[in-house]
């Protein structure tokens, strides 16, 4: 295919309008006239493609708590321990969820035994509460449900009533297949104890539900269907295998269960957040603008190009955050500001480049030499950079290296902006600076 | 042509003097730690009058936390409105050691393999490693100072800081070596590294400098109205970004050059 450079820049203004209207915010005022933008809903056959196009804000600037809790998993044993994990995981995930919090996150991090769970709560008001509620051992309890005879004044009626077998009777469960029928099915292992009690409660309860409940909530309630005197029960149902397993985590997790402690915290409240907003809007401008300015005084008719490379960097930059979508945090801010810093580089390297060229043929010949020259080392120079963002931001969970949230957001939003960078200082100067030589010509 | 690798000893000297600055700064009052690696707590409260008030303690539970409360409400005679609470477990420090170990251990290999790969060379690989191990040695001994004078701690992002300007400074390295290897290409010059390394530095220091100064002023606007959480983030970036504008013309490639003599005068003598 080929693209004249006038075709190029088309698509590029193309491209700028699509990423300006990204950027505009939700709601906003026109000549006094109130203008919504429409959020993006694409729906084709089951893929569904919703954004609503609205800036992520990170605990430090939306306010809210981040917790780090550490699993004490020393009566795990070693096989056991990736499950158990899991089982701490989703049972605080649940318990997350009742705060309704908007975007919660519960992340897993291991490292040389040492075993955590970071949770994120942005705008959350109480941490106190939910530090408690969170920090809380699960407990599995098995309940039966007993019949309340109809009386003068009420109706028959039957109510749960806690029975004395708990998690701790209950040795193991795994998912296993009915021999019958070939479906998932969940294979409960009592202790010797637990497997007597179990005895007792299913001879006075065949025909009736038993449910088992698991921080207050019923996670199953199987029938019972005979008197088990073995100690070894079977769930059978219409599970499929992702349910089953799942079920199974869960009364693992109250079989064994793991005592968490809170070992980091950090809250942030909602004012010292919207501080931190305006003073980094502020920041940005004022770098933005004094960038710019020293380009036009140091290159020029040049720099003004650099500029609209510059703008165009910096609201492609913006889109993208919202599309991905990035969670901006402070270091995130800072990461964005270098990267401006570093955008303009490839223009510096080109531009100086020209100086030289310049001399030995002509405008348009040298622009293109300059561009072609500088590339090795613009290409060279950001591997560098792309190596040690990717280090930073630790894209594979390496449990080596670290994944915690600011230096995360520090480095994502410094390798969009190199990646940006590359894009709009050399593919969008070059050929704006392609447009106006040739334009420059056939007026002179 | 400006003969810059006549005086590179006295390049290598005043990094020297700098880097002992910060050793003898070291040595003698050491690093503040942040409570991401010592553990401990940071209060910040906003006084009646809206003034923030920080507050640092070791580890500290609900009731501590309140009792710190109550005790400045009582000191300022009004009420006060807790922002911000971070509170680090003991533990976590360590584990953070071991893991910035790695990260600098993996990024500095990569580039070092990246760079000697690129300019078929180890020479240029070990001498733009040197040079990053330069800037790091700088910001440290530049921190352990300002932490001394004005209070600036060695924290989680201060380690952040440190990785990116490991590539900022080779970012920096790789240009100058890039002009070295098209004159080497080419053959305009002699092919002696003296020679080839005088012509790449007049060549790119205007470019150096200029894009130093863009991001100068960026770090510049974060620092002085950037808030507080991410001032000396930023005053840590702006001294690495100082430093690798300088080591990489007057440290790598001043190594660069010396070891090409060395190796010359030993194939010599041999």
């Amino acid at each position: 295919m080929f693209w004249t450079p006038i075709k190029k820049f088309v698509l590029i203004i193309f491209l700028v309008l699509v990423a300006a209207y990204i950027c505009l915010p939700p709601k906003f005022s026109f000549f006094g006239k109130s203008i919504e933008r429409p959020n993006l809903n694409i729906k084709i056959g089951n893929f569904v493609l919703q954004r609503s196009f609205d800036l992520r804000l990170g605990l430090d600037l939306a306010g809210g708590s981040r917790l780090v809790f550490e699993a004490d998993m020393n009566k795990v044993p070693e096989e056991r321990k990736a499950e158990a994990l899991q089982g701490v995981r989703d049972i605080i995930e649940r318990r997350v969820n009742l705060f309704g919090v908007s975007e919660p996150t519960v992340q897993v991090s291991s490292f040389e035994n040492k075993n955590r769970i970071i949770v994120e709560l942005p705008g959350i008001k109480d941490t106190e509460q939910a530090v408690n509620l969170i920090g809380q051992t699960a407990q599995l309890v098995f309940y039966e449900v007993k019949d309340i005879p109809a009386t003068k004044t009420a109706s028959a009626s039957s109510q749960l009533s806690v029975t004395n077998l708990t998690g701790a009777d209950l040795q193991s469960a795994s998912v296993v297949f009915d021999s019958q029928t070939g479906k998932p099915a969940i294979s409960l292992q009592f202790t010797k104890d637990g497997g007597a009690k179990f005895a007792d409660l299913t001879k006075n309860n065949v025909g009736k539900p038993l449910p088992v409940i698991l921080d207050n909530e019923i996670i199953t309630q199987p029938m019972v269907q005979e008197e088990i005197l073995n100690g070894e029960a079977q769930i059978t149902g219409t599970f499929t295998i992702d349910e089953a397993k799942k079920l199974s985590i869960q009364l693992n997790a109250g079989a064994l269960p793991i005592p968490v402690s809170l070992v980091q915290e950090t809250t942030i409240g909602a004012t010292l957040g919207a501080i931190s907003v305006q003073q980094s809007i502020l920041a940005g401008v004022v770098g933005i603008a004094m960038v710019g300015l020293f380009m036009i005084l140091a290159y020029g008719k040049l720099g003004l190009v650099a500029d609209v490379g510059l703008f165009v960097f910096a609201i492609l930059t913006l889109a993208l955050y919202k599309l991905i979508p990035v969670t901006l945090t402070l270091p995130g801010i800072a990461g964005f500001m270098l990267s401006v810093g570093m955008a303009v580089d490839s223009n510096i390297l080109i531009f100086e480049r020209f100086k030289e060229e310049k001399d030995k043929r002509s405008v348009a010949n040298a622009l293109e030499v300059s561009f072609g020259r500088a590339w090795d080392s613009i290409r060279d120079a950001n591997v560098a950079t792309i190596i040690t963002s990717l280090v930073l931001i630790n894209p594979f969970d390496w449990s080596f290296l670290q994944s915690s949230g600011p230096v995360r957001g520090f480095a994502i939003t410094l390798l969009l902006g190199i990646l940006i960078s590359l894009f709009t200082g050399v593919f969008v100067s070059r050929n704006l600076l392609r447009v106006f030589v040739r334009e420059g010509r056939k007026n002179g | 042509m400006v003969n810059w690798m006549k005086y590179r000893l006295l390049y290598l000297a005043i990094s020297l003097l700098v880097i002992g600055a910060g050793t003898f700064s070291a040595i003698n009052w050491g690093f503040k730690i942040g409570i991401d690696f010592t553990g401990g707590s940071v209060l910040e409260y906003r006084l009646p009058d809206g003034q923030p008030k920080i507050i640092k303690s070791g580890p500290l539970d609900q009731a501590g936390k309140d009792k710190i409360k109550s005790d400045l409400e009582k000191s300022v005679g009004g009420s006060v409105t807790e922002v911000r609470f971070e509170n680090v477990g003991p533990t976590i420090g360590p584990e953070l050691v071991k893991k910035t170990f790695y990260a600098l251990l993996i990024s500095t290999l990569s580039i070092l393999l990246w760079v000697a790969y690129q300019f078929k060379n180890i020479k240029f690989g070990v001498s733009a490693t040197l040079a990053t191990i330069h800037d790091s040695l700088v910001l440290l001994g530049v921190f352990s100072l300002l932490g001394h004078f004005f209070g600036a701690e060695i924290d989680f992002l201060f380690v952040t800081a440190m990785l990116t300007i490991l590539s900022f400074s080779v970012h920096d390295t790789i240009v100058v070596f890039d002009r070295i290897r098209e004159s080497k290409k080419k053959g305009e010059s002699s092919s002696d590294m003296y020679a080839l390394a005088n012509q790449a530095l007049s060549q790119t220091m205007v470019r150096s400098l200029n894009n130093s100064f863009t991001i100068i002023f960026m770090l510049a606007a974060l620092i002085l109205m950037g808030g507080e959480t991410v001032k000396w983030f930023s005053v840590a970036l702006l001294v690495g970004t100082i430093s690798g504008t300088y080591s990489s013309p007057f440290v790598a490639v001043s190594i660069l050059v010396t070891w090409d003599e060395l190796q010359k005068k030993f194939k010599k003598s041999s």
